[in-house]
């Protein structure tokens, strides 16, 4: 019975006593959320365009982050290296077009899945030759990202709100419906999805493979260097952020792969859900859940709705 | 045969011409030396056993392969190297034996997939889409819309492709290739598995392609009837040879291809 009111009741009874929390820790839910939904989104752009899991998402963050920080602290002023990061990132799109993609074109997907795991370890050991592996700290006030926290007093307590975290937040939600606009309704959004439907249907009307991927490539390395300044602002600039990669994995299982607003809303399950089942149920297993609880909730995804909340579903003529 | 007699084949100017064509893999050929050419305006069918080359033949000529010998002429341009994106800018459109439709799309979506290449509005403008991005999706719809409505599929405008019956794909996959508004359309055998009115369909549908349009169609096919029915010239390939080319009566006569198709004695 004591275990059952623990499980059952107590969170709920606490939740009630002190609202300010179970906002507080909503709101922080939320922002890691957010977070995970930009990663998501990354992995959905390439997966989208070239049915390919980019492995090599996780790394991407960190390159892009650690090529801005690494430029300003050569003495490169704060816009100009986000400018030459950005140029970076279309350099790195093409490079991966010509060297990666292009040789393995026709090959099976999970040929291109291998590849991605190399493209990883190689930027990998690039990024640490480059600018070796101390971790950085990420250059917030020189973009003008806000710092500091509002506290907002309510329901009988204070609920603190980082600013870094809500502009965090803004330009999520924007970088997510630009995308969802311009793949549903534009030419080269068409394209993207042609591609990513069948290659041959796709050449034979004249859209450019090498050209879709470069985009796709491109769109991606811009989400990443996002996720890596507003990562990065939080804790710091190191490859330790790679693993941050794998929990787009059960982001993407809850919203589907193919899905823009699923990588947002499955971004967002995970994190409060992460959140509310640390803080309320986890000392009842000594803590430590919100690590395995992602993965977790993803399981139980799989069996019920293996195409995720917005995943298209597989049509099958037989 | 014909009555239409609406264009005299033998003056058309030649659309594309294939000289001493080779194509192998491995140690297999697909293609031995084949020659043979496309006149504006036809109807151009490419008939042969399974297994003959004939799908191998579209391939070379869109781009998907690239042949170890032989000169291709399109439009005056000779070339032995092109690939498919490049074919598809030069006005060849395709459709595929075994329907390559994007499936999770619309056919809407479909057919305006086809119109990619008229399509200039820049990355910007599309990215925000607005200005000319919205001008050109606007125009460009409304031409999508005559082609529906010319195929008679305005029901399922919406439909993701991967629902519907196998002859409605195939008409919207030939949609798409009409949207690209080709000089070449190419066929890839557009009433496999069809039923009998499925057939009739499609063949009046390629006709008023070619008669109200003009457009040059070059398309494989098993049906016989269709073939002598639908086409001014006819080409035969056997193993990767040509083995007989004329008007479907000379075709008909011709010893070589009453062997290939009824085997013979030896």
């Amino acid at each position: 019975m004591d275990l059952l009111y623990k499980i059952f009741l107590d969170p709920f009874v606490q939740m009630g006593g002190a609202p300010d929390l179970l906002v507080q820790t909503l709101w922080e839910g939320l922002v890691a959320g957010v977070l995970y939904s930009l990663i998501a989104l990354g992995f959905v752009l390439i997966f989208k365009a070239s049915g390919v899991f980019n492995f090599a998402q996780g790394i991407m963050v960190v390159f892009a982050a650690l090529t801005l920080v690494g430029l300003y602290e050569h003495g490169v002023p704060a816009f100009l290296a986000l400018a030459i990061t950005i140029a970076v990132m279309f350099g790195l799109a093409i490079a991966v077009e010509r060297l990666m993609l292009r040789p393995l074109v026709n090959q099976p997907d999970i040929i291109l899945f291998m590849a991605t795991f190399g493209l990883t370890y190689f930027l990998i050991g690039f990024g640490e030759l480059v600018f070796g592996g101390d971790p950085k700290i990420m250059i917030t006030e020189e973009l003008f990202l806000p710092k500091g926290a509002i506290d907002l007093k309510m329901l009988g307590g204070f609920v603190s709100l980082q600013k870094i975290d809500i502009a965090a937040a803004i330009i999520a939600s924007i970088m997510v419906a630009g995308l969802a606009v311009f793949f549903q309704r534009t030419r080269i959004g068409r394209a993207l999805r042609a591609v990513a439907d069948s290659h041959k249907a796709a050449l034979s009307v004249g859209i450019s493979l090498e050209q879709i991927w470069v985009v796709v490539w491109f769109a991606a390395g811009i989400v990443a260097l996002a996720t890596g300044i507003m990562w990065g602002a939080r804790s710091n600039v190191s490859f330790a952020l790679e693993i941050i990669a794998l929990k787009a994995l059960p982001v993407l299982i809850l919203g589907g792969f193919t899905s823009i607003p699923g990588a947002i809303v499955g971004g967002v399950i995970i994190g409060v859900g992460e959140k509310m089942g640390e803080f309320y149920w986890g000392p009842l297993l000594g803590s430590g859940i919100e690590s395995w609880l992602a993965y977790f909730i993803a399981l139980v995804f799989l069996l019920f709705r293996p195409q995720g909340l917005f995943g298209e579903k597989i049509i099958e003529r037989i | 045969m014909r009555e239409r007699g609406k264009i005299d084949v033998a003056a058309g100017e030649v659309l594309l011409s294939v000289e001493n064509v080779s194509l192998s893999f491995g140690g297999v050929k697909a293609l031995a030396e084949i020659s043979f050419d496309i006149r504006k305006g036809e109807i151009r069918a490419i008939i042969g056993p399974n297994g003959a080359g004939k799908t191998s033949m579209l391939n070379v000529v869109n781009g998907f392969y690239q042949p170890q010998h032989g000169i291709i002429t399109f439009k005056g341009k000779a070339r032995s190297k092109m690939r498919p994106h490049e074919a598809a800018a030069g006005g060849i459109a395709r459709t595929f034996q075994n329907v390559a439709l994007f499936r999770g799309m619309s056919a809407l979506d479909n057919i305006l997939a086809g119109r990619t290449l008229t399509m200039h509005a820049n990355f910007f403008w599309q990215l925000i889409r607005f200005g000319p991005a919205l001008k050109e999706e606007i125009e460009h719809r409304h031409r999508v819309e005559e082609i529906i409505d010319f195929l008679e599929i305005p029901h399922i405008r919406k439909v993701p492709v991967g629902r519907l019956p196998y002859g409605l794909q195939k008409r919207v996959e030939l949609g798409r290739a009409l949207a690209m508004e080709p000089d070449l359309l190419l066929l890839d055998e557009p009433m496999a598995g069809m039923n009998l009115e499925e057939k009739e369909d499609m063949s009046r549908f390629i006709l008023d392609v070619n008669n109200s349009f003009g457009t040059t169609i070059a398309l494989i096919e098993h049906d016989m009837g269709v073939v002598m029915d639908l086409s001014d010239r006819v080409l035969v390939l056997d193993y990767g040879r040509k083995i007989a080319d004329g008007t479907p009566d000379q075709v008909k006569a011709n010893q070589a291809v009453i062997d290939a198709y009824l085997g013979v004695a030896h």
